[in-house]
This record gives structure tokens, C-alpha cells and sequence, in this order.
């Protein structure tokens, strides 16, 4: 079983879509059709075989599977490939985000179709390439590689003041990797490897590990983002096409949330202990102001943008209890608003190729109009606020407990983020859903259809399924929590 | 008479030179002999492949694997502004049969440079490159700026040559010797003659690579000059000068490194950076490579400040993706042409990847490329860049480095963001000459795919740089 390269396989399968989409012509609507269907087809192709891979995972192994391993650039820098509990789910997750990208753009892309489903299975590879990588260097180039496709995606089919927000949206990232660039430079010097199953074992010492933490924290802070690089973030959302906005929220700002368990905590224990009051300082700074500048947007997107912030400072305040519950809390939170927060941007998707606008207070009223689509809203709006019994629910509320037994000041500080939560969540669906349909130009509405409808199926089953019984997910996540944490806490003691 | 076999090639490239040159004044046919000449590359490109390294002439001519392959650099160089040549010679003014030939001379000077251990076989080598270069600038008689061009570039030329020669004559005073590995000999701290003379050397190399505070001709004579001359700068004739750089610093004071490793960490940062921010404003793209390229030799010198045999390796490496890469982009601008015009300002990109979006797509590459984003080239050469500079523990010229790399990442997406972002403009009907396709989708897939199995262009320069370390 472990013969085949699976996870090469699903690394490049989206480039050998993308090599039969560039064979095939692009000038009438039959033949933008097709190239929509091969680029989905490719795409689901590519979920089912993650399906395959999270079935032949063996659960009870902490360490990684099905790993591969080629001689690539020099001693010391190979194509290392492998996955563990922590990263499997984010690899389903990208493959399973990516065709229903791929399907919501369906009518909203009106040009340059092949172009855009290019860019998007080119992310594709990378977003899976940067959680199967373990190999620093190969993991530096999947990262930064994802920017190209996505520069180009908000770029050309963004929105009004798309080249503002893509240039911004690139440069921070940048600007922020580079010194990881550095840092891995340093330890590939250092440590003669940048193989991350032999980086977990080696020793930095406290200097070094300090510096070498500031720098993956300068590129992870700003990916993740925390308050206060979080800028490029409402304005990518805002100016990004729908489908853009689903893969930056449900994919990209977990690439540094994956980095801060693997590389941070893992290589870096020390740092890491040293820093942690620094992380949790602003992570409940972001989870409140951003909370409080999200409760009075305008805009739909960049309400949803701001919130997703918020909902990645408990990401990060779980990582950096260094606890079980609080890594196992921080990947079902970014599993869930993955899979949240991509609903409802696409749940904004969905009234602005009707309407094409964002701003709130054009719409109101609509449960009268569109009552399946006031459902599906209100599902994904109670899981963002957390509501239990949804996926929200179980990452919040394990984070709130590993943070509890920490310190009981920033539990009480963070709880008060779900308050807010609550408070501009409902608040949004109650200006757009509810109240008297007085707006003329809403009565035209028209409810979801067959396509959205496929679209949104899958993701509120999981948000219930994984609200219900998280089991099947936390007993994926555990043996590999587990071990960081012995390992984190073997090299402190 | 036995050293004779060992400098076939250069005998190869001045013999048909001349016979190029003689043929010309019968046969009307220029493209003949331009092909004439590309052949000619071509077999010395195999001879030097085949050649026997030795160090010839009381050891002041020196062939090495460091030598050949900067030799092989080049030639490739060198056949790609001939390629270049064929398509354009008529619509850019410079069709005539003396372009060929003096590329030929420009190849042989540069042969010169690269395997010169003297003083005097390396000013031989940098004058011969440099008379030729001056003529090919001003080749377009009847353009302004291609006159302009010559004269600029003629007259901050004799001067860096001026500065050059000083050095040399104080070197040899104070040492009483020309050969590289026998100046430094007699070298004491009381010397300082001998340290005055190294400074006047280096501002004068620092000339010829465009180094910052000597590129003020650069963007001046890459405007001016005819695209595919451009191009050649930009090319061949910094690489040949880095290459006798790299010989004359590390061949006769490598041991002495403090001395002049200041002098490197100097210009290598100015360049960066002023690079990086002098390129934002520019208007037309040659103007704009003209900065990029000043930009690279910052990052290449690093190389070279780091004086470790991964700072020669990593020079190497940088040089040879900046070759391909500058293939890619230099064959796009030649390719800018409607209607028999060419267009040379940023602005005609605009909207270009409505009516060629493949083409498009592999110039946004390249542009990303040059800004060193994975998993391209341009990060690979960047990245051992920086390897180097750690390794040597300059940190500090690592950390200027990236943040001039941010910075440039800046103009080089502005590029992208035009092509991609603005409206649209009229066809290109260069795009489709099949003698620019033939370079440009080569180099740009060997530039994209670079990152599947970068090990033997590794493995290259370790081999080069043996002769050092």
C-alpha cells in the first residue's frame, strides 16, 4: 500500500489538469464548459483520492505515513514527503474546498475562464504541497509559491480596488516570509538538514531558538493574521472573487496555523514557552477589537474577514497552552472555520451574483424571498458564533478549557470574544434575513439553486456531523497531539 | 609552440572573425554571415567542452573548469544576441554585416577576461570587449539615443579603463609584478601603494558589472542601444566581468581577503538597494532591466564578499539562472512590435494577456522569477545567495538582501499587474517570429521547471570552482 506515492499523486495531479486544460481552446461557451467540468472533474478526482488517504490512515500511528523521500537539490534538502494526524484533515479539507470553489465560479467568472480554473488548481498543488511537505525548504516553496496563483486570482478577477488589495496582500506575506527564509537558511547551516522528522529532534539552543521563533513568527503572524498585521486581510477578502475568498479563509490562514504547531512549538519548545504570554496578549487583543470592528462593518465580506480573525486568535491562544486539548482545540477550530467561514463567504457569494453588492443595508428581509437560503445561512452563522452542536462549538470550546487551565484571566478575557461573536453574528443575519422585505429590488430574488444547493450540502453536514460527534476527528488528531506535547514538554523539562 | 593547442578556441573565434569579415565585403548576404558566426559559437562551445585544463604562458593565461564554463556562458550569450539579430536587424536600423563579427571580437575579448591570471592578458581582454561594445551601441547611426548611447558609454568606458590602468601601474610598481598569483607575494600592511592600486582595479571592474556607485551609465546605454545589444550587455559582458573579478580577487588576494572584502560589502548593498528603489519609477523596460540587472549584481557579489567556496558556488549558480532568465525577457521585448514598430515603454504591455495569454503567463512568471518567489529559478539562486552569506556570518548583507528583494518585488509585479490588470491594447504581431519562440520558450520552461531537480546546476558549480577551493 505504501508503494503508491500518494501524496505526490495528489500533489500533482491539479498540474497534469492543468497541462490537459491548456490543450484545451477557450473562445465560445461550449468549450468554456468543458474546461469548467475537466477542472472539476480533476479537482474531485483529487478529494476522492484524499478520501482514500484519510481511509488507509492508521489512526493509532503518532508518527507520519506514508512518507516519500527523493534526493532533490543536495545532502540535506530532499523531497521529503509525509502526513500525521495534525496535517491529514487540512489536506481533506483543501481538496475538498477546491472543487467547490471550482463550482461556485461556475456563473460568477465571466472571462478569462481558463486562466482563473489555472490559477486555481495551480493553488491547489500548492496548498497541498505546503501541509504534506517535511522538508523546510519544500515547505518554504509551496508557501510562498501560493502566492503567485493567488496575486493573480484576486488580481484579475477581483473587485473594484483589486490591485490595491493584491499588491498589499503580497507584499505582506512577503515581506513576513522572507526572515522565515532566513531562519530556515540558519538551520539548514546549523543543524546540516532541513528534514523536519530530524529538526523535531535536534537541540537549538535558547538563543538561537529565540531568534529563529521570531522569524517564523514575523512570517506566520502575518499569514495567520494576528492584530496587528491583520490589515491585508479585510481587503484581500473584500476585493477577492467569491471563490478566492472561500480558499484565503478556509485554506490559506491555516498554512501559518499548521507552521505554528509544526515548526514553532515543535523546533522551537523554549521560544515558544518564552513567548506564549506574547501570543496570548494578542490573540485576546485581536479576538475583542477585532470582534468590535467587525460589529460595525458595512460590508458583508469584511465582517466575515474580521471575524475570522477573531476566530484565529483562539486558534492561536490553543496552540500555546502547549495541552492536548489546546492543539486538538486550535486544529478542530481551524477545521471548522475552514469549513464555516468558507460557507459563508460563499453564503455572500450567493446574494452578490444576485444583487451585486456586499453592503448590508441594501438587503433585508430576505427570508421571505429565498427561505432555504436564510437556513443555510443561519446554520453556518450559529457554528461561526459557536453555538454547541456545532463544529464551532467543540474547537472554542476545547481551546476556552486547555486556556482555563493555564490562566484564568485570559480564559475570562477570550470568553468574552464569544460574547461578541454571538453579538455581530447575529446581528448581520438579523439586518439581512429578517424584518419586512421593503427594498424593491430584492423582490426579484430568486432561492438557491440546484447547483448551490449541491454546493452547500456537504459542508453543513460536516459542520453538524463534527458538532454532534467529534470523535472520529479527534481520535485522528489525538496520537499526533499527544506526542508534540510529550515532546514539547520532554525538551523543556 | 605546444601552448598553441590550448588556446584553439580563442584562435577559433579570431579566425573567423577575420574570415567573416572579409567574406562580408563580397557577400551582400548579412544573415549568412550572421549564421556563419553562430556556427563559429557553436564549435568553439565544443572545443571548450573538450579542452584540457591547463595554465599556460609562465601562468598568466589559465584554463580551468571555472574558465569554461564562464566561457560556455558566454558563447550562449553571445548566440542569443546573434539569434536576436536576424529578426530585428532590419526594423531597429543595424542591418549590417559588422554586428556578427564584432559580437565575434566582443566573445574573444571576453574569452580573455575569463582566463586571464595577468594584469596585462586581463587588460588586453576588457580593452578588446570594450572597443567592441562601444561600436555596438552606436551601431543605429541615424537614432539620437543609439549615438548617445556609444558616446556615453565610450567616454565613462576610457575613464574606468584610466582608473583601471592606474591601479595596474601602482600594483605593478609596488609589487614588481603582473601575474595574479605573484602580486601579492611581497603584500605587508605597510604597503599601501599596493592597496591603492587594488582599490583603483576594482572601481574599474565595478564599471564594467555596473555596480553601484559606477552604473550611471547602465540605464542610459540599455535605453539607448538597440534591443538586441541590449540584451548582450546584459548578458555576456557583465558575466565575463564578474568571472575576471572573481580571478583577480581571489588568484592574487585571496589570502588578504580583509582588505578588499569591505570594498565588495560596500557595493554590493549600494547596488541592492538603489536598485530596488530606482527601478520603481522607471517608464521603459529596457531602462527598468537596466536597474533590475544592477540589482543582481548586488546579490551576485554577495557571492563574492562571502570569499568561501559557497560564495563562489552561489555566484555561479546566480549567474547562470540570471543568463536564462534575461534570455526569456530580452527575446519579449524584442518581440514587442507592431506594425514593424517596437515598443519599448511598460505602458504597451498593458492588457497583453488578453491577445497572447500563454506568452503572458511565462513573462508574469519570469518577472516573479527575477523577484526570487519559489518555486522559480530566480529563488534558487537567491536562496544560495544567502546560504553563502550566513555561512560567512553576514548577516547583515543577508538581512539588506532580502529587504531589497521585497522591495524589487515591488516594480517586477508592477510589470505583472500591467500586463495582467489594465486594459487592453492592439496585438503584437512579433510575438509569432519563430526565431525569438525558439529562445524564449526554452528558457522559460528551464526556468519554471528549474525547481523538479536543481541538483545538476548545483553539481556544476562545485565542479567549476575546484580550481579556487
Amino acid at each position: 500500500m505504501n508503494e503508491l506515492p500518494i501524496l505526490s499523486i495528489l500533489i500533482l495531479l491539479p498540474l497534469v489538469g492543468i497541462f490537459f486544460m491548456t490543450l484545451i481552446r477557450n473562445d465560445n461557451d461550449q468549450s468554456s464548459n468543458n474546461l469548467k467540468h475537466t477542472a472539476l472533474w480533476i479537482s474531485f478526482l483529487n478529494f476522492l483520492i484524499s478520501l482514500y488517504l484519510l481511509f488507509a490512515f492508521n489512526q493509532q500511528d503518532a508518527d507520519f505515513q506514508f512518507e516519500e523521500r527523493y534526493f532533490w537539490i543536495e545532502n540535506g534538502i530532499s523531497y521529503h514527503l509525509g502526513v500525521d494526524g495534525i496535517s491529514i484533515l487540512f489536506i481533506v479539507l483543501t481538496t475538498m474546498l477546491v472543487p467547490i470553489c471550482i463550482l461556485a465560479s461556475y456563473n460568477s467568472i465571466k472571462f478569462s475562464v481558463k486562466e482563473y480554473l489555472i490559477a486555481f488548481l495551480a493553488l491547489e498543488t500548492f496548498m497541498i504541497g505546503v501541509f504534506c511537505s517535511l522538508d523546510l525548504v519544500l515547505f518554504y516553496l509551496f508557501f510562498e509559491g501560493g502566492l503567485i496563483p493567488m496575486f493573480l486570482i484576486i488580481g484579475i478577477w477581483g473587485g473594484e480596488r483589486r490591485v490595491y488589495s493584491t499588491f498589499k496582500f503580497f507584499l505582506y506575506t512577503l515581506a513576513g516570509s522572507v526572515f522565515m527564509l532566513l531562519a530556515i537558511i540558519y538551520i539548514f547551516i546549523t543543524a546540516g538538514a532541513t528534514d523536519v522528522s530530524y529538526l523535531l529532534d535536534y537541540n537549538f539552543t535558547r538563543n538561537e531558538q529565540i531568534v529563529l521563533w521570531l522569524a517564523f513568527f514575523a512570517s506566520f503572524m502575518v499569514k495567520i493574521p494576528m492584530w496587528p498585521f491583520h490589515t491585508w486581510l479585510p481587503d484581500a477578502h473584500v476585493e477577492a472573487p467569491t471563490a478566492g475568498s472561500v480558499i484565503l479563509a478556509g485554506v490559506l490562514l491555516k498554512m501559518a496555523g499548521y507552521g505554528f504547531i509544526r515548526f514553532s512549538i515543535g523546533f522551537f519548545p523554549e521560544a515558544s514557552e518564552l513567548f506564549a504570554p506574547l501570543i496570548f496578549t494578542l490573540s485576546i487583543v485581536a479576538i475583542i477589537v477585532t470582534s468590535l470592528i467587525a460589529l460595525v462593518q458595512e460590508d458583508m465580506k469584511k465582517l466575515i474577514a474580521y471575524s475570522s480573525v477573531a476566530h484565529m486568535g483562539f486558534v492561536t491562544l490553543g496552540i500555546f497552552t502547549f495541552t492536548v486539548q489546546g492543539i486538538e482545540g486550535s486544529i478542530i477550530q481551524m477545521i471548522s472555520h475552514g469549513i464555516v467561514s468558507a460557507a459563508l463567504f460563499l453564503c455572500v457569494g450567493v446574494v452578490y451574483d444576485r444583487l451585486h453588492t456586499r453592503e448590508i443595508s441594501r438587503y433585508g428581509g430576505l427570508v421571505s424571498k429565498m427561505p432555504m437560503y436564510a437556513f443555510t445561512f443561519m446554520i453556518f452563522i450559529l457554528a461561526s458564533l459557536g453555538l454547541p452542536g456545532t463544529s464551532g462549538f467543540i474547537g472554542e470550546f476545547l481551546v476556552l478549557l486547555s486556556i482555563f487551565s493555564i490562566n484564568t484571566y485570559f480564559a475570562v478575557f477570550a470568553t468574552t470574544g464569544v460574547v461578541l461573536a454571538a453579538t455581530y453574528s447575529l446581528w448581520l443575519y438579523r439586518r439581512m434575513i429578517f424584518g419586512a422585505l421593503i427594498k424593491d429590488d430584492l423582490s426579484e430574488m430568486l432561492d438557491l439553486t440546484r447547483r448551490e444547493i449541491i454546493i452547500f450540502v456537504p459542508l453543513i453536514t460536516l459542520t453538524i456531523i463534527i458538532g454532534i460527534y467529534p470523535k472520529p476527528v479527534i481520535d485522528i488528531i489525538e496520537p499526533s497531539a499527544k506526542k508534540i506535547v510529550n515532546q514539547v514538554n520532554g525538551k523543556l523539562n | 609552440m605546444e601552448n598553441i593547442v590550448h588556446i584553439i578556441p580563442e584562435i577559433f573565434i579570431f579566425c573567423s572573425a577575420l574570415i567573416l569579415l572579409i567574406l562580408g565585403l563580397f557577400i551582400k548576404n548579412i544573415k549568412l554571415i550572421n549564421n556563419l558566426a553562430i556556427l563559429s559559437l557553436l564549435i568553439a562551445v565544443a572545443i571548450v567542452i573538450n579542452q584540457p585544463y591547463q595554465s599556460i604562458y609562465l601562468n598568466s593565461y589559465i584554463i580551468d573548469e571555472f574558465s569554461s564554463l564562464f566561457k560556455i556562458m558566454i558563447f550562449i550569450g553571445s548566440i542569443v544576441t546573434l539569434v536576436m539579430f536576424i529578426s530585428s536587424r532590419e526594423d531597429l536600423h543595424i542591418n549590417l554585416y559588422e554586428f556578427p563579427i564584432l559580437i565575434l571580437f566582443a566573445t574573444l575579448g571576453m574569452m580573455v577576461m575569463v582566463s586571464a591570471n595577468d594584469l596585462l592578458a586581463m587588460f588586453i581582454g576588457l580593452e578588446l570587449q570594450s572597443l567592441s561594445l562601444y561600436v555596438l551601441a552606436a551601431l543605429n547611426r541615424n537614432s539620437l539615443l543609439s549615438s548617445e548611447a556609444g558616446i556615453k558609454y565610450f567616454i565613462l568606458g576610457a575613464l574606468s579603463s584610466g582608473l583601471l590602468l592606474f591601479g595596474i601601474s601602482y600594483i605593478y610598481g609596488f609589487s614588481g609584478n603582473t601575474n595574479f598569483n605573484l602580486i601579492a607575494v611581497n603584500y605587508n600592511s605597510e604597503s599601501l601603494g599596493l592597496l591603492i592600486g587594488i582599490v583603483f582595479v576594482l572601481a574599474g571592474l565595478a564599471f564594467k558589472v555596473s555596480a553601484v556607485p559606477f552604473h550611471m551609465w547602465t540605464p542610459d546605454v540599455y535605453q539607448g542601444a538597440p534591443t538586441p545589444i541590449t540584451a548582450f550587455f546584459a548578458l555576456a559582458p557583465k558575466i565575463a566581468a564578474m568571472g575576471l573579478l572573481v580571478r583577480f580577487l581571489f588568484n592574487s588576494f585571496g589570502e588578504l581577503y580583509l582588505d578588499w572584502q569591505q570594498i565588495i560589502f560596500f557595493i554590493s548593498i549600494a547596488s541592492m538597494m538603489l536598485a530596488a528603489f530606482a527601478a520603481i519609477a522607471q517608464t521603459s523596460i529596457k531602462r527598468l532591466m537596466a536597474y533590475s540587472s544592477i540589482g543582481h549584481i548586488g546579490y551576485a557579489l554577495i557571492g563574492i564578499a562571502c570569499v568561501s567556496s559557497e560564495g563562489l558556488r552561489s555566484l555561479l549558480i546566480y549567474l547562470m539562472i540570471y543568463l536564462v532568465m534575461n534570455v526569456s525577457v530580452f527575446t519579449v521585448i524584442l518581440s514587442l512590435k507592431r506594425n514593424d514598430a517596437y515598443f519599448e515603454n511598460i505602458s504597451d504591455l498593458s492588457g497583453m494577456y488578453k491577445n497572447h495569454p500563454f506568452t503572458t503567463i511565462l513573462v508574469a512568471l519570469m518577472m516573479f522569477s527575477l523577484a526570487g518567489i519559489p518555486p522559480l529559478a530566480g529563488f534558487f539562486g537567491k536562496f544560495y545567495i544567502f546560504v553563502a552569506a550566513l555561512e560567512s556570518n553576514m548577516v547583515f548583507l543577508a538581512v539588506v538582501g532580502i529587504i531589497a528583494s521585497v522591495i524589487s518585488a515591488f516594480y517586477y509585479l508592477r510589470i505583472v499587474k500591467i500586463m495582467y490588470f489594465d486594459e487592453s491594447k492592439e496585438e503584437f504581431d512579433g510575438l509569432n517570429i519563430r526565431s525569438l519562440q525558439v529562445l524564449f520558450y526554452p528558457s522559460s520552461f528551464l526556468v519554471i521547471l528549474f525547481f523538479i531537480y536543481p541538483a545538476p546546476i548545483i553539481q556544476l558549480s562545485e565542479y567549476a570552482i575546484k580550481s579556487f577551493y
